[in-house]
């Protein structure tokens, strides 16, 4: 290969032994360069190998490519010359104490000490528990003001710190400051029996379960060698949809109460809790916990389930329709959805966007259709016609994506589904092996990566939630715009705070 | 306008009738599970080791309904003969030691600081703070204000301001970073106050046990007056437990 990278398929395994070991320079030189060319960035990231300290990144193109090298104490930023690698290198400075020299925005991610004992990079105190205590961008002048608000909001959702800095109602920046949820489940999942493995992963993020049991269980199976039969890879695809469907159907619900407009919030509220129902229906918890185990799934569809399945989604999909056309043919929703919050797709490529955030300002990447998993092959996955950036852009792609997976469903649930199920899956890992799986959760672009040791044992888990390229999007999204817009845009992307945070 | 009123005559009247009408939730729920104390102790033993949440207690033959997140696990390696999930969705324990249960639950309704509902039975104010979970019981408190629970015609409401607040309602594992967010926000809850535990993480760390970032356990940091299990919590769950410990 030119680039000294090496190709790996999503979710197959390959010995760690394999990985292309390259000089540092020849590491940023290529990695910069496949970047430039479009390249987007999967995994950056740090771990321990005996007493070195490596870093690995996985790229993708219209493939997925990797590479190792052996980390310096510091080296000059990637993000100076290519943006997507801003918030990857300071997770690498949070986790591993590793400078990268130059970086224009170098700031702490979840802020806890690191993982390598060096003294921190940040010259944070960690004995004070807060985050959000910190030396936020200030812009100067007298009429400027600061506003601050979380990491308790007012309502009942997940705590974040934002800070505006404001002339009047104008927003002039917004910085986000997360960290708050950090429950150090990276370093938990490399010393904790196998039985737990599952019941941590799909406590990631409640509503991304499904997704981040999906891209375990993958994972799992490509290091087991076990593969899954066809009616398990329908029933995951199934419940990856019914979960894409509850958020974005809550999500339209949320938007509306946010522009005051109650009908459809709560028409939307009522029509969420009936898909969660759903998948209540087939495993026994409405968030899908406990559905996918590596192996297939826990749970099949009889033919009665599929009856019922099939009734409940033939009932909702005329109301949904009806509710999102009430929602965007009514003009005084319109006039706040329109032009607000803007980011263009400059911007958007910049930041490196996934998921219908992305897709909104433009940029069609969806993992079901660039590397499908499960029945996925099987599925057309139209692209997004509206991609103005804005909020109504990213409030319209989520209801599209959501009738588009109502009919998804209703297609997958005409013919038998037959299925063995399992019960705990196969944990005896393949040693001294590498593998990457890559799905779209509903946020977008989720990805897992394991690395086994010479014992099979799980020697690093690297979880990259979609948040993890977004946040920034939000942030942008507010210049220039008035802060009582800032609601109607968080909602609009809605983003994981416990994903980030992990 | 006709549009809005189309769609209200489609979405029609979905308010549930809870408590006065019981509701029967699918077979697949797990709810309170029932315990056969005959069960040969082979079987109870491995489901003890291979429960992922080390809940089940093979001696006092009881599951610790704090720790378990309900996966069914237990129920299907002893193939129905040691612990059946039952659909019952009650629950909730006024105390951390009655949620050491083989199946029998104390009545919520009788719990031992009835000045509460005296207090709050017809108003009651919450502010729910989230510690570090995965917001997963935050999605199924909140759905409580959506029509088909609605919530509000009990006269109880989630509120904004800890300050109009008559208890904090926490769920998370109450992570070290949100660890002095969530005091001040309870010492800024006027006396008298409630605290109720929402989820396996609130009440003891649920699946991140171990993690030198959690915290095991709310009652470690305040004392709780009311404990809601579940991984998440069913949101009948949560509405059964306010409205027999309050009313």
């Amino acid at each position: 290969m030119k680039t000294g990278f090496l190709k790996v398929s999503n979710g197959c395994a390959v010995l760690r032994s394999d990985i292309p070991q390259l000089s540092f320079g020849d590491f940023r030189k290529n990695t910069l360069n496949i970047v430039k060319e479009g390249g987007k960035v999967i995994h950056f990231f740090a771990y321990k190998k005996d007493t070195t300290i490596k870093l690995l990144v996985v790229l993708r193109t219209t493939e997925l490519l990797m590479a190792e090298t052996d980390a310096p104490e510091s080296y000059p930023s990637f993000t100076n010359e290519c943006e997507p690698f801003h918030l990857f290198e300071r997770e690498i400075a949070e986790q591993f104490g590793i400078k990268p020299e130059g970086h224009p925005w170098l700031k702490m991610v979840r802020y806890h000490p690191n993982y390598a004992g060096k003294p921190d990079v940040f010259g944070n105190d960690y004995t004070e528990d807060i985050p959000g205590r910190y030396n936020y961008y200030k812009v100067e002048g007298e009429e400027v003001h600061e506003v601050a608000v979380g990491p308790v909001h007012a309502g009942v959702i997940e705590p974040g710190h934002f800070r505006f800095n404001c002339i009047g109602e104008r927003v002039f920046h917004l910085e986000i400051q997360l960290g708050y949820q950090h429950r150090g489940i990276e370093n938990l999942l490399t010393h904790i029996k196998n039985k737990r493995l599952p019941i941590v992963i799909e406590s990631i993020a409640g509503d991304t379960t499904v997704a981040n049991a999906t891209c375990m269980a993958q994972a799992v199976e490509a290091l087991t060698q076990v593969k899954t039969d066809k009616g398990s890879q329908i029933i995951r695809t199934i419940a990856l949809e019914l979960e894409r469907i509850a958020n974005h159907t809550g999500d339209l619900g949320a938007l509306s109460g946010d522009v005051a407009f109650l009908p459809p919030a709560n028409y939307f509220g009522r029509m969420r809790g009936d898909f969660l129902n759903m998948t209540l229906l087939l495993c026994g918890n409405r968030l899908g916990k406990g559905v996918v185990r590596p192996g297939g799934v826990r749970f099949t569809i009889d033919d009665e389930i599929n009856k019922e399945l099939l009734r409940r989604i033939n009932e909702l999909e005329p109301q949904m329709q009806h509710v999102i056309n009430l929602l965007f043919e009514t003009p005084s929703v319109m006039a706040r959805f329109e032009g607000c919050g803007k980011i263009s797709p400059d911007d958007a490529e910049k930041l490196g966007f996934v998921g219908p955030a992305g897709r909104a300002c433009g940029i069609q990447y969806d993992a079901r259709r660039e590397f499908p998993t499960e029945y996925y092959q099987n599925i057309k996955i139209p692209e997004f016609n509206e991609p103005t950036g804005d909020v109504y852009a990213r409030a319209r792609v989520r209801a599209d994506e959501a009738m588009q997976s109502i009919r998804m469903i209703k297609t997958l649930l005409e013919n038998k589904i037959e299925t063995q199920p399992v019960d705990f899956g196969n944990f005896d890992l393949a040693p001294d092996s590498f593998v990457v799986t890559v799905n779209e959760a509903w946020r977008g672009e989720l990805s897992h990566c394991i690395l086994t040791d010479e014992k099979g044992k799980i020697a690093r888990y690297k979880i990259k939630d979609p948040s993890f390229h977004n946040w920034n999007g939000l942030a942008m999204s507010l210049r220039d715009t008035g802060i009582s817009d800032f609601p109607l845009n968080n909602k609009s992307f809605n983003l994981s705070y416990c994903g980030f945070d992990l | 306008m006709l549009s809005t009123l189309k769609n209200r005559f489609e979405q029609g009247y979905k308010t549930t009738g809870y408590p006065k009408t019981k509701i029967e939730l699918v077979d697949r729920y797990r709810g309170l599970p029932e315990i056969n104390k005959d069960a040969p102790s082979e079987i109870i033993e491995k489901c003890a080791s291979e429960c992922p949440q080390e809940a089940i207690d093979a001696k006092r033959k009881v599951i610790d309904l704090g720790r378990c997140v309900f996966c069914g696990g237990c129920e299907r390696l002893s193939e129905g003969k040691f612990v059946k999930f039952t659909q019952n969705f009650e629950t909730s324990t006024a105390t951390r030691d009655h949620l050491f249960t083989d199946g029998n639950l104390p009545a919520l309704a009788e719990h031992s600081k009835q000045h509460f509902k005296k207090l709050f039975g017809r108003s009651l104010q919450l502010r729910q703070v989230s510690a570090g979970g995965c917001n997963a019981c935050e999605a199924d408190l909140n759905v409580l204000a959506t029509p088909f629970f609605d919530l509000a015609r009990f006269g109880i409401n989630f509120v904004a301001s800890p300050r109009h607040a008559d208890g904090i309602v926490v769920t998370g594992p109450i992570s070290k970073n949100m660890k002095t967010a969530l005091m001040t926000t309870f010492e800024a809850i006027p006396d008298p106050k409630v605290v109720i535990a929402v989820g396996s993480c609130a009440i003891s760390g649920g699946p991140f046990r171990g993690s030198p970032e959690i915290t095991e356990g709310l009652d470690s940091l305040i004392p709780v007056d009311l404990y809601i299990p579940g991984c998440p919590s069913h949101p009948l769950t949560n509405l059964h437990a306010l409205l027999n410990y309050f009313k």
